[in-house]
């Protein structure tokens, strides 16, 4: 049995344990808030570009823009999204088994967030490239990887582009996805991905009186033009809210790993206690026994 | 009669107002859009938006992106996008500096990432500064 010593000094230890998956629950509770402030942010720009891909689509024919071409064979590029600190649950395990069982031997890996990098350097998959994306995610880096990623996909001869991401359920769940990047389907043009929910509901596209009416728009120089400045920005615009459902998830996840963390510990410091004061108790209890006997024999 | 401008990036909206005119960076050159202009979809080229209300002028710098005009608004979907005023021409100045060495001093090995965002930082950090030093000489 520990001694009494022992039994504080392990209190001690487990209350400091408290303190800090206390601050940092705090301190995921703020950024999943950011996270979600972002997304928002993000829908006055998400509700235009969607007008106006809608147009784009009624006025172009399919496959008319090389990123919009369906492609044949088997090799493809996998982002995956990971997160680059741990204590965050099951979510990258689970990121993972999705992953492992959706690749395909023709998969190369990108790889953002360093958990999913050291993971597939385990199993010994070829990493193509590595980025590494800040907290809190910024377009710019976002448009960078965008950009890296178009590239490749026209210079490469890859049949498609898929991204492995968590997609922000609520709080509370967080859901592991494969979602195909490119290329993108010439009918879901404007459309709303449904993974996109976070924060608030996006309204349906269009119809509500603000259009062009029913002549529709003047396109300059001309629609197949516009549609090539538009996928681009499209393409980056997904990559950038799958970066912010995945930072959301993150920071939920941890958020409710380091609350039950938290809770382990209190409910830990509550039975050493009861374990410490029991002791110190025995301990009184045999000690005036011994001088209660020392006196009854002196008399 | 006025139009409404709005600047939006991906990051928020930037500016929402009601204004006189607006003049904007187009692809095939620079655009007068009063209110009651044809429906027009079009895209941008990195430079100067200015608009006009209550008889005076603003600036804004604007990255590439994209313009819809509909009968009583003009909307601007750029990546980047920021008020002349807000500008803080020393702050860029030493940006643009530091992107410059960081440009010409890259190792030779250096990752083809990292030279495009140095590319990228440079051509930023110019617009805004040219953006701001033609108001200033005005």
């Amino acid at each position: 049995m520990a001694s009494a010593r022992d039994i504080r000094r392990r209190i001690k230890s487990v209350k400091n344990t408290a303190q800090i998956t206390k601050a940092m629950q705090l301190v995921a509770a703020s950024k999943m808030k950011k996270a979600q402030d972002q997304a928002l942010a993000s829908r006055p720009y998400a509700k235009l570009l969607n007008e106006i891909l809608v147009h784009l689509r009624d006025q172009t024919e399919e496959g008319s823009h090389p990123l919009l071409v369906e492609r044949e064979g088997d090799r493809e590029l996998l982002i995956v999204i990971s997160t680059d600190k741990g204590l965050c649950g099951g979510l990258n395990t689970n990121l993972l088994r999705q992953l492992t069982r959706e690749m395909t031997p023709g998969s190369r890996f990108i790889t953002i967030g360093r958990k999913g990098r050291v993971a597939l350097t385990k199993m010994q998959k070829e990493l193509f490239a590595d980025f590494h994306i800040k907290d809190p995610v910024s377009f710019a880096e976002t448009k960078q990887i965008g950009r890296f990623v178009i590239e490749q996909f026209l210079n490469g001869d890859y049949a498609r582009v898929r991204v492995a991401f968590t997609n922000f359920v609520n709080t509370m769940t967080q859901v592991a996805m494969i979602e195909t990047l490119l290329p993108v389907r010439h009918l879901d043009l404007g459309k709303k991905k449904d993974f996109i929910g976070m924060g608030n509901e996006p309204e349906a596209v269009s119809q509500n009186g603000h259009g062009p009416g029913p002549a529709g728009y003047i396109f300059e120089p001309d629609a197949a033009t516009v549609l090539e400045t538009v996928v681009p920005q499209y393409v980056n615009y997904l990559l950038y809210q799958m970066l912010l459902e995945s930072r959301a998830s993150e920071h939920s996840a941890r958020m409710v790993a380091m609350k039950s963390a938290t809770d382990n510990a209190k409910e830990l410091i509550k039975d050493l206690t009861l374990v410490y004061n029991k002791q110190r108790q025995a301990a009184i209890t045999s000690e005036l026994l011994e001088i209660t006997t020392a006196m009854k024999a002196l008399e | 009669m006025a139009t409404l401008l709005q600047i939006v990036t991906p990051e928020g909206k930037v500016f929402s107002d009601k204004v006189d005119l607006v003049v904007v960076p187009g692809a095939e050159g620079e655009l007068g859009l009063l209110s009651l202009h044809a429906p027009l979809v079009t895209t941008l080229k990195p430079g100067e938006l200015r608009y006009t209300k209550d008889g005076q002028e603003h600036v804004f710098a604007v990255g590439s992106g994209l313009l819809e005009v509909t009968q009583d608004s003009v909307a601007v979907l750029s990546d980047l996008a920021v008020n002349e005023k807000d500008i803080d021409e020393a702050a860029v100045e030493k940006a643009l500096e530091a992107a410059r060495k960081a440009y010409e001093e890259r190792p030779d090995d250096a990752h083809p990432e990292d030279i495009v965002a140095l590319q990228l930082a440079i051509q930023k950090a110019m617009a805004q500064l040219s953006v701001r030093r033609r108001r200033h000489h005005l």
